[in-house]
């Protein structure tokens, strides 16, 4: 019993026997793991491989469009997350995700960072400009808007935008960020920024990252799974996968042999 | 080849040909709506012509302010009936609606659009007005009538339910159709991973709606609003059928009152001179204002969509 409490303090989630069926179709076949807190986990795998349908299941996305269904459980603070009376906006606030293009909203910049807050009926204006101004100094974009906190975030560049974004879903003070390719669309330097500040936000949040990027996968994260039709084909420690794997396919994977 | 030529050119000449005259027709419309209107602003005056309190054969004096009026308000509160009837179902329609219901619902809402405005006419004047008559206007009257200033406004003042209310009210139900699928059209053109977005900062489907959504579609929502509101300025028959038609000043939204519209199509025929016109001025206004609400709408509900 020592044991399992000391692992639930280690890990935000764990992901026990896992599957999902989009309709009739079995996306996820038995997927077990952790994810470690205040690591970087990054999922990898080829393209419809399941790694961003599990990410998606980690804050229930997959609840708002018909016909999904979960089967096992994902436990966080000794609850399983995929129960029917589980409390879908508490557990979307404390699990934040970033998505694979930038989406600011048709508002000021100040209003993007407030949104959540506002949500949670927030109204204290000291409060709200304070949240602001720490959630983009999180998100090292504070410097470049602070003069223009009431201008339209769709002004943004590209990079500006997803760390806006970023810094949007630290301001509610999630314990998890969800990045599902959160780099893809953006250029090199914009992406450096964005793994930086991965790195960085680890000190305070889990990160889990969905990624195409093996090269990232390996620079970035202190775990990586490797996903492949559904399944889980292996998870280790990220040095382990890259450079010592257990299974065949992870190593013809990370060499780039097939994917 | 040389054949082929020939009938290329033929082609173009023949497309040209039916192009030309289709703008040919709006051109020459509208110079005679200018022609005709000519004398009678000659005559009064713009100023006192749209000003012009009186509607008047035997003086003859024939002034806009009247039928002006009543095309404002008619309109004003046929879209204030309208935008929130037809923005709920628009957003039921996209978020709420179970998807296989959908289809069904939407077409239902089309088919209002598909139906003669005359028909519109018809159950306005022997089913709304009647019922509104009975069960409305009294109760308005006795709930607002004892109102300083404004009280009278919405007392019944003459029987049958033939006036303003009624007429705006029979707008109302038939621009909503257009409101309702512009706005269904602009709700889902907002990208689905911009709702996710905010589900995903802990949003309930009512506040994304609220914030996201309706930021996102705001200006398209803003056009097809304004063509709307150019079919009610330009709506003649189901009009002409329930407003009662009576040049008089406006004492009660339960009055019989006149349009731009309506007063056209009473008075067309059997006028003359002068008279004649005023109404062709009436036209060239009403020309106006609906060339403007459909150009200004138009350009709204393209310009989200790129």
């Amino acid at each position: 019993m020592p044991k399992v409490r000391g692992k639930r303090m280690m890990d935000l989630l764990t992901v026990n026997n896992l599957n999902f069926y989009y309709g009739s179709n079995k996306s996820l076949d038995g997927v077990t793991l952790p994810i470690r807190r205040n690591c970087v986990t990054s999922l990898i795998g080829p393209s419809g491989c399941g790694k961003t349908t599990l990410l998606r299941c980690f804050n229930r996305m997959h609840d708002l469009y018909p016909g999904n269904r979960y089967e096992g459980e994902i436990v966080m603070d000794g609850r399983n997350i995929l129960d029917k009376g589980e409390d879908l906006i508490t557990l979307r606030s404390s699990l934040g995700m970033v998505f694979q293009k930038p989406t600011p909203f048709p508002m000021s910049v100040f209003e993007n960072i407030a949104y959540g807050l506002r949500l949670r009926k927030v109204r204290n204006t000291a409060l709200l400009k304070e949240k602001v101004e720490k959630s983009l100094r999180q998100a090292a974009l504070w410097e470049e808007v602070k003069d223009r906190l009431k201008e339209s975030a769709l002004g943004l560049s590209g990079g500006q935008q997803q760390r806006l974004v970023i810094a949007r879903t630290l301001a509610v003070d999630p314990e998890a960020v969800l990045f599902d390719e959160s780099t893809s669309a953006l250029d090199p330097v914009s992406t450096q920024k964005i793994e930086d500040l991965m790195v960085e936000l680890k000190k305070e949040v889990t990160i889990v990252a969905v990624t195409h990027n093996m090269q990232q996968a390996a620079r970035i994260s202190d775990y990586t799974a490797l996903m492949y039709i559904g399944k889980l084909v292996e998870y280790d420690r990220t040095e382990i996968i890259f450079t010592k794997p257990k299974h065949k396919m992870t190593e013809e994977y990370v060499l780039g042999r097939f994917g | 080849m040389s054949a082929d030529h020939r009938k290329n050119l033929l082609f173009k000449a023949l497309t040209c040909l039916a192009a030309v005259s289709v703008l040919g027709i709006v051109v020459g419309i509208l110079a005679v709506i200018l022609m005709e209107s000519f004398p009678a602003l000659k005559h009064f005056g713009i100023g006192a012509f749209l000003g012009g309190r009186d509607w008047n054969y035997t003086r003859e004096i024939y002034g806009a302010l009247r039928p002006l009026t009543g095309t404002v308000v008619s309109t004003g509160i046929a879209l204030l009936a309208a935008v929130p009837l037809s923005l709920g179902t628009a957003v039921f329609l996209t978020e709420i609606c179970p998807h296989r219901l959908r289809g069904a619902f939407g077409a239902a809402i089309e088919l209002l659009a598909a139906i003669p405005s005359i028909i519109y006419g018809m159950w306005g004047l022997f089913v709304l007005a009647p019922f509104l008559d009975e069960w409305v206007q009294p109760a308005v009257g006795s709930a607002l009538g004892g109102v300083p200033l404004i009280g009278s406004f919405f007392v019944t003042k003459s029987a049958g339910g033939v006036n303003l209310f009624s007429a705006s009210l029979v707008l109302a139900v038939m621009i909503i159709p257009f409101i309702t699928s512009i706005a269904r059209d602009a709700f889902e053109q907002v990208p689905d991973v911009l709702k996710e977005s905010s589900y995903a900062l802990g949003a309930t489907r009512w506040e994304t709606v609220r914030k996201v959504v309706s930021a996102q579609s705001a200006s398209a929502v803003g056009g097809g609003v304004i063509i709307a509101m150019g079919r009610a300025l330009g709506e003649t028959m189901a009009v002409a059928y329930v407003i009662g038609n009576r040049h008089a000043s406006l004492d009660s939204l339960f009055s019989p009152y006149t349009t731009i519209t309506s007063v056209i199509a009473n008075e067309f025929n059997e006028a003359g001179g002068i008279q004649l016109s005023s109404l062709f001025t009436l036209a060239l206004v009403l020309f106006i204002a609906n060339f403007l609400a459909l150009g200004v709408g138009r350009r709204l509900v393209k310009g989200k969509e790129k």
